[in-house]
């Protein structure tokens, strides 16, 4: 239980875990547009390079990436196989009878299971893999906090978002140890229906719950004691900072979403999709 | 007033509310002078008042009656602002019972920066502060690391370091030792008198182990909310009938060494750590042997 790991986050070192999350968010925010942005197959050509790149360059085994884009899958496919069926543009290339499939149809699939995937990598390896979740918080914040001045509680949620994460772990903890307390008096978590089941869950959730509110009175009462008084007045220790390779990265992403435009207006006429 | 005391305390009471109404007092007219760099230990078995104490000189409870001046400032004045408190605070640091409810952050040297943070300290002097606390509690091998990870004892000398990379001229124990295991116990109280010793930080150990009072330059035994002895070790632990009154009892080492003074053997010096009275006992024996 110790070994919980937080989010996704995969610890290694690479050029993509080096940038300021801020500039990351800023770029996985710029690089979803660019997905939608493609709409030929150049363009596409080009995204699933472009996504082969940032793989590449995360340092992140292609196990893990594989294991990312599994639960989706299923998702991916029964899209695909809607549009194959569903569009009725372009050439006949198929009559099964029941359903007529043409080629305008089978490249909108395939347009689209890129779509799917590109975006499921490309944000993914760009936030949660190589961000840590406070790393994460800390950079939401900051590029943030212009609304402060309208009146928007940012660091009241970011620190609530900080708490949370390093709080469960701790709960997990005692949800085993209380799991074991009611195991230990005969409680069986296993068998019978699925209602019987959760109801047996009920014994757990309670002193979870009970628990969970003692946690946050002592937290509180801890962090008054360290003189916090909200985000007011306060100051960090590690500060953010954007470096050469920050800039250079954003550079990057945004010429890569020029190249995109630029093809989609230039080079469709000459390409057959 | 004393010129060197640091915390007075006059006539202190504090009471709370039963549920059917009544009150019951917890504190009863305690009066008490903390010297600056005093390492004291307040000594209690549960429900003594002690914690109350604690809670009273930082602030989180409020007496009904009596006055608590702390660096020459009266902390129960009714015209205390937010601000007092927040200097108050900065002044004297408390560290809790249970580890895991005072660490705030996911990364060590995230946790203890989060003090200075508060105190809008500049950045530059945080990170110094923060390797500096580290370092005093022997953790820095572990600043990058997570506090879900650390043992009890490791993860209290983090929710220390957070305090001392305050500053604080004072450092309260609010039972910090009672959910560790004896090695975790051992390294905190180590490191309390590498504070007091080494930081000249004034120390105040609520506790009820009485070997972790031991370790004191003077004790307070509260019984019932009221003072029951005030004095050094040696005096507090030489009146052991009284202690077991109030249902505690003396190092298991003085103990010893009481019932062989009983039995006609002596043994001179102070015995209220193991170490000690090791010595001591190890001494007695030589000099008997000698003689022979």
């Amino acid at each position: 239980m110790k070994s919980v790991s937080l989010g996704q986050y995969y610890a290694v070192k690479s050029p993509i875990h080096s940038l300021d999350p801020r500039i990351k968010i800023v770029l996985a925010i710029l690089y979803i547009v660019i997905v939608f942005l493609c709409s030929n197959l150049l363009s596409m050509a080009l995204l699933l390079v472009s996504a082969i790149v940032i793989v590449a360059l995360s340092n992140i085994p292609l196990k893990i990436v594989i294991k990312s884009v599994k639960p989706i899958l299923f998702i991916i496919a029964f899209t695909a196989i809607i549009n194959i069926f569903w569009t009725t543009e372009g050439n006949l290339w198929l009559d099964l009878g029941f359903a007529k499939v043409y080629d305008k149809g089978v490249i909108n699939a395939l347009f689209l299971m890129v779509r799917i995937f590109v975006l499921i990598i490309g944000s993914s390896i760009l936030l949660t893999y190589t961000t840590t979740p406070i790393a994460l918080t800390d950079g939401i914040e900051r590029l943030l906090s212009p609304l402060k001045r309208i009146g928007l509680p940012v660091h009241d949620f970011a620190m609530i978002m900080t708490i949370a994460l390093r709080f469960i772990p701790t709960l997990m903890e005692e949800a085993e140890k209380i799991m074991n307390a009611q195991k230990a008096r005969g409680a069986d978590f296993t068998n019978g229906s699925l209602i019987q089941r959760a109801k047996a869950l009920i014994p757990i959730l309670i002193p979870l719950f009970s628990s969970s509110i003692r946690h946050a009175l002592d937290l509180a009462t801890a962090m008054e004691c360290r003189c916090y008084r909200g985000g007011e007045g306060r100051t960090r220790m590690k500060i953010l900072k954007c470096r050469a390779s920050d800039i250079f990265a954003l550079l990057l992403v945004i010429g890569f979403g020029a190249a995109v435009v630029c093809i989609n207006i230039f080079a469709s006429p000459f390409l057959p999709f | 007033m004393n010129s060197d005391s640091y915390i007075k305390i006059e006539d202190l009471c504090i009471s709370y509310e039963e549920d059917d109404g009544g009150r019951t007092s917890v504190l009863k007219n305690i009066s008490l002078d903390i010297k600056k760099g005093e390492y004291l230990a307040v000594l209690g078995h549960n429900g003594s008042g002690k914690s109350t104490l604690a809670k009273l000189l930082n602030m989180i409870l409020e007496p009904d009656s009596g006055k608590i001046y702390i660096d020459g400032k009266e902390i129960t004045d009714p015209e205390m602002t937010e601000d007092d408190v927040f200097e108050l605070r900065k002044k004297v640091g408390m560290v809790f019972q249970n580890p895991d409810n005072q660490l705030v952050a996911t990364i060590v040297e995230d946790d203890v920066a989060f003090g200075p943070e508060n105190l809008g300290i500049e950045p530059a002097e945080i990170r110094r502060r923060v390797d500096e606390a580290l370092a005093v509690v022997g953790m820095s091998d572990y600043a990058k690391g997570e506090p879900a990870r650390l043992s009890g004892g490791q993860k209290q000398r983090i929710a220390i370091a957070g305090i001392l990379a305050m500053k604080p001229d004072c450092m309260i124990f609010d039972e910090s030792t009672a959910m560790l295991d004896p090695l975790g116990r051992r390294d905190i109280m180590n490191t309390v008198e590498k504070l007091n010793r080494e930081h000249g930080i004034t120390i105040i150990m609520i506790t009820h182990y009485m070997d972790e009072a031991a370790r004191a330059n003077r004790i307070v035994v509260l019984n019932d909310g009221e003072i029951l002895m005030d004095g050094s070790p040696a005096e507090i632990f030489e009146k052991s009938d009284k202690l077991r009154e109030c249902g505690l009892d003396v190092p298991q080492c003085v103990g010893l060494v009481h019932s062989l003074k009983k039995q006609g053997i002596k043994i001179e010096g102070e015995c209220h750590t193991p170490t000690a009275c090791a010595e001591a006992i190890a001494a007695a024996l030589e000099k008997k042997n000698g003689k022979n």
